[in-house]
């Protein structure tokens, strides 16, 4: 319970766990793009060769790779069947009553499958190798230009760090509530789904009450040291781009272009 | 010497829904001198917290006057240099640690005055050695004790370089050995780095380390004097809903049974000496 972080990041020492976040959220983005520009299944082939080199060489545990598809494994599962059933052209390969499986279904379903399932590993390698800390820096740095557009990059990334600065003290907060309602005799585990989400509600009234409190007691601490968002404000780790970081970017773009001109 | 904060017939009231008003603070005037260490008791809801609060200008007298340093609270332009002269250590050690790491905790409000990188490292590890976790400069905050949580808060402020503390019972919640060591933190400031300290507490022993003692009552200062002064047994201090330190409790129950000692003496080792 109590290990839990946002994005599963896994610490270590490689290329791309230490280049710099904004960089890093840069690749994703024009790595994203590119997938978008994909044509045909040579493509994706390149694409996936090309990420699984990467993969390796961060020294990311293959199982990671798989976990990281259970979340959207149904919306994978649905885009398949869909495309299977109800995308119509070519040849029919099967009758299931009034449907039929033909062959535009099976290429687009297949086609689209790939591309959701690259699109999860590539975002998944990002977040794997970046501290949540740095991704936020990162979004801090690289929505600043956006500020004028009104859109709050400093209070986004003071967000998170004060989610993942609470995460534990709030599972630790709701563990000890859930054992003195158990005292009282509360049941958390017996019951259909309905009861359950039912019997919660001694566990989430309190964990509520407590969160809003801390909340505001955090306000005043944080003005009374100074804390006025985020003009002139100083970072004591400033992020600072090496070599590396070009070479990762000019990969990545390398890698946009390639698809984009060879027409695969 | 000079006083730093000085309340001029201060009061304050809270709004509650707009209409009605409680006043917690009632024509209170009271002067602090710089570098003294001032014991701050009451019972609950007597006021003590919104003392504080006005002392660092989180919250501003209704009437009256906060001054601190030559600078007055309710003045918006004096507010930020206000609150970077004086710190603020709260009771609940969670709810005042904002971020993911020991050192940028401490970093925290050095990166708030706009200071720059090199100088907020050099910083951090003073504070950090100050209040003795510099080994756990890359630790996460909730793995931390209660006691060393406390002492990040302190070391938190301490690194912004305030010229006066004010804590409001940093010790509540904390065991007999995280309250050593944070009162220990409190004192080395105090007589070391000459840091004028205000200190709310509840614990009539910590008051024996001060040198001045204030006690409040329903809004209003109905004590302000030295230790031995306070405890000598003049006032009812049950009254105010408040105890008299065990120690000097026993110097009275052995001085009623007829033991010749001074009435005055603050200190468990002075006791000792005298007895033994
Ligand atoms: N935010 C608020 N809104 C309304 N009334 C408040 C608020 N905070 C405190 N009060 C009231 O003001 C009075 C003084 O409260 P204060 O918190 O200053 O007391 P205290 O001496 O710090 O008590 P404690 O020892 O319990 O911390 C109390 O009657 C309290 O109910
Ligand atoms: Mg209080």
């Amino acid at each position: 319970m109590q290990s839990i972080t946002l994005g599963h990041y896994l610490p270590g020492d490689s290329f791309l766990h230490n280049l710099d976040p904004r960089i890093k959220l840069l690749c994703l983005l024009v790595l994203i793009v590119t997938l978008f520009l994909v044509r045909t299944f040579w493509g994706f082939m390149f694409f996936g060769v090309f990420i699984i080199l990467i993969f390796s060489a961060s020294k990311l545990p293959w199982r990671y790779f798989l976990r990281g598809l259970r979340p959207v494994f149904f919306i994978i599962f649905f885009t398949l069947i869909l495309h299977f059933l109800f995308t119509d052209g070519g040849r029919v390969y099967l009758r299931l009553g009034p449907l039929t499986v033909e062959e535009a279904g099976v290429f687009m379903g297949t086609f689209m499958t790939l591309r959701l399932v690259l699109l999860v590993i590539t975002t998944l390698l990002i977040t794997l190798t970046t501290s949540p800390i740095s991704f936020a820096d990162g979004i801090e740095y690289i929505l600043r230009p956006f500020r004028r557009l009104g859109i709050p990059g400093h209070e986004i990334a003071m967000m998170m760090t004060i989610a993942l600065r609470f995460i534990p003290t709030l599972m630790e907060e709701s563990d000890k509530i859930r054992k003195a309602q158990m005292a009282r005799g509360a049941d958390f585990e017996t019951g259909n789904i309905f009861r359950r989400a039912r019997n919660l509600v001694p566990l989430l009234v309190p964990l509520f009450v407590s969160a809003f409190r801390r909340a505001d007691e955090l306000a005043i601490a944080m003005e009374a040291r100074c804390y006025r968002g985020g003009e002139n404000r100083t970072k004591m780790r400033e992020l600072h781009t090496r070599p590396r970081d070009y070479l990762g970017l000019s990969v990545s773009l390398g890698m946009m272009l390639a698809i984009l001109f060879s027409g695969v | 010497m000079s006083n730093i904060l000085e309340l001029k017939n201060v009061s304050f009231d809270y709004f509650l829904n707009g209409e009605t008003a409680l006043r917690a603070l009632d024509d209170i005037s009271l002067t602090i001198k710089k570098g003294e260490y001032i014991a701050l008791i009451g019972s609950n809801g007597s006021g003590k917290s919104t003392l504080a609060r006005l002392l660092n200008a989180i919250l501003v007298p209704t009437s009256g006057e906060v001054w601190v340093d030559g600078l007055l609270t309710s003045r918006e332009e004096h507010r930020w240099e206000i609150r970077r002269r004086v710190g603020m250590v709260f009771q609940n050690p969670d709810n005042q640690i904002v971020a993911t790491t020991v050192e940028e905790d401490v970093a925290f409000g050095l990166e708030n005055l706009g200071i720059d990188s090199s100088q907020i490292s050099r910083r951090v590890t003073e504070a950090l050695e100050r209040v003795g976790l510099s080994s756990f400069r890359h630790h996460a905050p909730h793995l931390l004790s209660g006691g060393q949580k406390q002492r990040l808060a302190i070391a938190g402020i301490i690194a912004m370089r305030p010229r006066c503390l004010v804590l409001d019972e940093p010790t509540a919640m904390l065991d007999p050995r995280g309250r050593r060591e944070v009162l220990d933190t409190i004192q080395r400031m105090n007589r070391q780095e000459g840091v004028t300290v205000v200190h709310i507490t509840h614990f009539m022993e910590e008051t024996l380390e001060a040198d001045r003692i204030v006690t409040m009552d329903r809004g209003k200062i109905v004590q302000n004097g030295k230790p031995e002064e306070i405890f000598n047994g003049e006032t009812d201090l049950y009254q105010l809903g408040l105890e008299i330190p065990v120690l000097l409790r026993l110097n009275r129950i052995l001085r009623s049974e007829g033991l010749d000692i001074p009435a005055n003496i603050l200190n468990l080792n002075d006791l000792v000496n005298i007895l033994c």
